[in-house]
């Protein structure tokens, strides 16, 4: 018979406001085993602590309950509080009685009632717990970083620098992500390439460091330590090994109407392209939809004018695998499409233009050469509005917004309205927006400045529509403090669209069993205490692919995961799950059902002998489960047919004990 | 196919030119316009009197109508579009509403089974692209209106509220513009095409309508268009009355036109 301890915590009146832990306390002293049953204040304090620990001691238990919060919060305390004592920390159960009951009832009655019932539920399981010891496995001292923008990069860098390899993996032809596109940088208007470039040829040159681009993951297997992951490189056509990046098949393709993606498509680039000239690696790629060679076998002229030989027409796929230790996802965003916002026009005109498009019209690299002219007939503007919040916070409008806010348009709308009345004082410049949201270090200074210093007019209201009426753009608004309605003809609109997470990120987290949000951001362990992990063991999140970030917050957050990784390669032995299954191999008739649902492929059958009752041996066809790699899903628990298959602290006795506490 | 047709109360009156070329063109399109018995006015006024269920029983009446004959109910009047497929999408999602106007309606002499909003209620023009098809209408069509350039005009009732109406894009809809294609001519866009004609406020306040029924015809124009076509007898009611730069003319008329039925 277990000595169970039941230890009910009031969390400041999260629980106790609905929850009459005394009475819970009370209820659960008399249950089978149940030797001891306080309750506290705060239990996971030090002081609850040592009241748990002195229990221990002083009653020799074998088991205890906290009633408390979620065991993702706060079991792995208790369970260290409890090994502290001298107690088999796997011989702890937390009742779930904030998250799952006083948060989610309203009066104290029905709260303690359910309070009570998990409480025995826990009581019951605990009687038939058992001491586990958890088993190790090695870690494989190698990173890999999903993702080549500015969070991939500094995640990459901060890694290879505390001495680890890591494997950058970009789709992009070039690392550089959606920094390398933009021109200045807020709140400082230092150029982006002036300091984005520099880091990428850090990256390039950190012998660390190995960058795979124009490249994707496919397959992701193993666990934290030990993951196996399978990277396809994508044909480009072009031997990166051999390629010298001098530019000259770029400049003869004959092809030459080829949408340029760098610059939003607002020119064109040759079938053959090195993206743009910082570009690492700096190597041409050949676009397999547009070249004339691959598509109908006549051209070739980029492999005659190539001076090194590295043009390679018949290219194929490439399947990589290797072995990492931890993977950092640093997928990145892109701005929504515009398509469903035609009230702004979007469609209808050249001269409604996104901000990221601006960006590259403003940027000496771009494709006006960086000065500012209209799309459409390439006038110098000389009244722009800006709309803000186009498509973020946009809850009545879910079915082509977002809900939520995409955080980094208030300040790179203010740096675009002020460098545009720095550079073009005769430019008239309005901002509609919502709110103006712009909390973070020399943000509030920066937007008072366009307003004050650059006479940025900004207006509280929404743009209601925007016609396109001989070559002015004419804005209907509404400006909310003054009560009227605006009438305002423009030669150029800018639409701050709302972000969301790279498409890519989806298919992604499946592969990675990483959870996402309604919204397709990756979901953090915990909001504000593990920001930077994912609730996937092994598994760390970098930039805006965890939320909206601008490039200060997402170059914190890249240098956290990074820590976070070196933490984690720094080890030599990873302590396991003992919660693990084992297989009954009297019990067990050699159907295999349970190695064909594992996931893990930790499952495997021999024959062994076994000696029978009447003293014969028997060679019987049994399964065996490989503990290291076996990461206790449970899938071949129900799988199993004849009841063989148990997961180790979860065993089927100890589930059906529980919900006889509960149904009683 | 056959289809319950509900006129509404303005084809009897101001655009029965409106009527007349939808029943000439559906019967040129083989499609059989089953005319309620005593169908009622459609209510008119569904959004400014959304608490008052008596001016929707008409709808709901025609709408069981129209399920007991499990056919479609198609209305070329926008305004009456509007409101049956308002009443509708209230009927399916608005529990109150429903079960109020079922207690009305099972006070009639033969009372229904109670209404939930299963009729399916479909606009003439969703009527051709749906379920005609805009490749069949093209291929019916005997006098092609070529060089034509026409302005769609939707005005507000055709496209909003977007989700219950699920009419087309309100923003950027291509229906009509479509429908002109099929018919031969060629669609001009102009940004006045979804905005409001002036509509009921013309009664209230004559500058402001004209304000903006002028601004729809001039944008029209502007954008080189030949003659503005409409599906709303009030919006045309607003533009001709304002001195439309430009000809108004109902979709069915262009369509009879183009089929050749426009003169028996």
């Amino acid at each position: 018979m277990q000595r169970i301890g039941v230890f009910v915590c009031h969390c400041g009146t999260n629980i106790a406001g609905t929850v009459d832990v005394k009475a819970v306390a009370e209820a659960l002293q008399y249950e089978p085993g149940v030797v001891i049953s306080k309750e506290y204040q705060y239990m996971c304090s030090q002081a609850g602590q040592d009241l748990i620990k002195e229990a221990i001691k002083e009653n020799n238990l074998t088991g205890i309950v906290v009633c408390s919060c979620s065991p993702r919060m706060h079991e792995a305390t208790f369970r260290k509080t409890a090994a502290a004592a001298g107690l088999n920390p796997y011989m702890v159960e937390i009742a779930n009685i904030r998250e799952q009951c006083s948060w989610v009832h309203k009066d104290i009655p029905t709260g303690t009632e359910k309070a009570i019932i998990l409480g025995k539920a826990a009581v019951a399981k605990v009687n038939l717990n058992a001491p586990l010891t958890p088993g190790e496995s090695p870690v494989t001292k190698r990173a890999l970083v999903i993702g080549g923008g500015i969070a991939g990069i500094q995640t990459a860098l901060d890694i290879a620098d505390a001495g680890f390899p890591v494997d950058i993996v970009e789709t992009k032809p070039t690392i550089g992500g959606k920094m390398a596109q933009l021109d200045k940088t807020f709140p400082t208007l230092d150029c982006a390439a002036c300091i984005l470039t520099p880091k990428m040829v850090d990256v390039a040159q950190n012998d660390k460091v190995r960058i795979f681009s124009y490249s994707e993951v496919t397959d992701v297997s193993g666990f934290v330590g030990n993951f196996e992951v399978t990277i396809k490189r994508r044909a480009r056509y072009v031997k990166e090994d051999i390629c010298t990046g001098c530019g000259l098949c770029t400049e003869k393709c004959p092809q030459k109407k080829v949408p340029n993606e760098f610059n939003l498509g607002m020119d064109n680039r040759r079938a053959i392209y090195i993206p743009f000239a910082q570009a690492v690696p700096k190597v041409a790629t050949i676009d397999p939809d547009y070249c004339t060679m691959l598509k109908s076998g006549k051209c070739g002229v980029c492999s005659k004018v190539c001076t090194v030989g590295a043009i390679d027409y018949q290219a194929k796929d490439e399947y990589l695998t290797e072995k990492y230790g931890a993977i950092v996802v640093a997928t990145g965003f892109n701005p929504i499409s515009m398509e469903k916002f035609d009230e702004f026009a979007y469609s209808q005109s050249k001269d409604v233009i996104t901000s990221l498009e601006l960006e590259r019209l403003m940027n000496a690299a771009g494709p006006t050469g960086g000065t500012l002219l209209r799309p459409s007939d390439g006038e110098h503007p000389h009244t722009i509005v800006f709309v803000q919040c186009v498509g973020s916070r946009c809850a009545s409008c879910a079915e082509k917004g977002k809900e939520y806010c995409s955080k980094i348009c208030c300040m790179y709308t203010a740096k675009h309205a002020m460098l545009i009345r720095d550079k073009y004082p005769d430019t008239d410049v309005y901002v509609f927006y919502i709110d103006v949201r712009t909390p973070g270090k020399n943000f509030d200074e920066f937007y008072r400045r366009a307003v004050e210093e650059y006479g940025v007019h900004y207006i509280k209201g929404m743009v209601g529509k925007v016609s396109p009426e001989g070559n002015k753009l004419k804005v209907r608004a509404s400006d909310l403090i003054d009560g009227k309605q605006l009438h305002i003809d423009a030669d150029l609109v800018v639409l701050a669209a709302a972000i969301e997470p790279d498409k890519s990120a989806r298919p992604l987290a499946t592969m990675l069993t990483a959870s996402m949000d309604t919204n397709d951001f990756f979901t953090e362990a915990h909001p504000k205490l593990r920001p930077v992990e994912s609730p996937t063991a092994g598994v760390f999140l970098s930039g805006a692919c965890q939320g909206p970030k601008d490039i200060p917050e997402t170059v914190s957050q890249a240098g956290a995961a990074a820590s976070k990784v070196i933490g984690l390669l720094c080890k030599d032995k990873l302590t396991g799950n003992p919660c693990v299954a084992h297989s009954d191999e009297w019990m067990c008739n050699g159907c295999s059902t349970c190695e064909k649902v594992c996931p893990y492929g930790a499952i495997t059958y021999q024959d062994k002998e076994f000696r029978m009752p009447d003293r014969t041996v028997k060679v019987r066809r049994v399964a065996s489960v490989n503990e290291a790699v076996c990461q206790g899903c449970g899938a071949c628990t129900v799988a199993c047919m004849s009841g063989a298959m148990n997961l180790k602290g979860f065993t089927n006795q100890q589930i059906m004990a529980e919900v006889d506490a509960i149904c009683k | 196919m056959k289809v319950t047709y509900f006129p509404g109360c303005t084809l009897r009156t101001k655009a029965k030119d409106l009527d007349l070329y939808a029943r000439r063109s559906a019967e040129a399109l083989g499609i059989e316009l089953c005319e309620p018995k005593d169908w009622q006015c459609c209510g008119g006024v569904f959004v400014s009197a959304s608490d008052e269920i008596a001016t929707k029983l008409s709808s709901v009446r025609a709408l069981i109508d129209a399920k007991e004959k499990e056919q479609p109910i198609v209305t070329v009047c926008s305004a009456c579009h509007n409101v049956i497929k308002q009443t509708n999408y209230a009927m399916q999602n608005d529990e109150t509403f429903a079960s109020r106007v079922n207690a009305y309606m099972a006070q009639e002499k033969n009372p229904p089974l109670p209404y939930a909003g299963e009729a399916e209620v479909l606009h003439f023009l969703e009527l051709i692209r749906d379920k005609v098809g805009f490749d069949t209408l093209k291929a019916a069509v005997k006098n092609p209106l070529t060089g034509k350039k026409i302005a769609a005009y939707y005005g507000c009732l055709l496209l909003r509220p977007g989700k219950v109406m699920a009419f087309d894009d309100v923003e950027n809809p291509s229906i009509i513009e479509d429908f002109i294609r099929a018919l031969g001519a060629e669609p001009v866009i102009y940004p006045a095409r979804n905005e409001c004609c002036g509509g009921y406020v013309a009664l209230e306040d004559p500058a402001s309508a004209k304000k903006k029924s002028n601004a729809v015809s001039d944008s029209a124009k502007n954008h080189g268009a030949e003659m503005i076509v409409t599906a709303c007898p009030l919006c045309k009611y607003n533009l001709v009355k304002n001195g439309s730069s430009l000809p108004v003319v109902y979709f069915t008329e262009l369509l009879a036109e183009a089929l050749g039925v426009k003169e028996v």
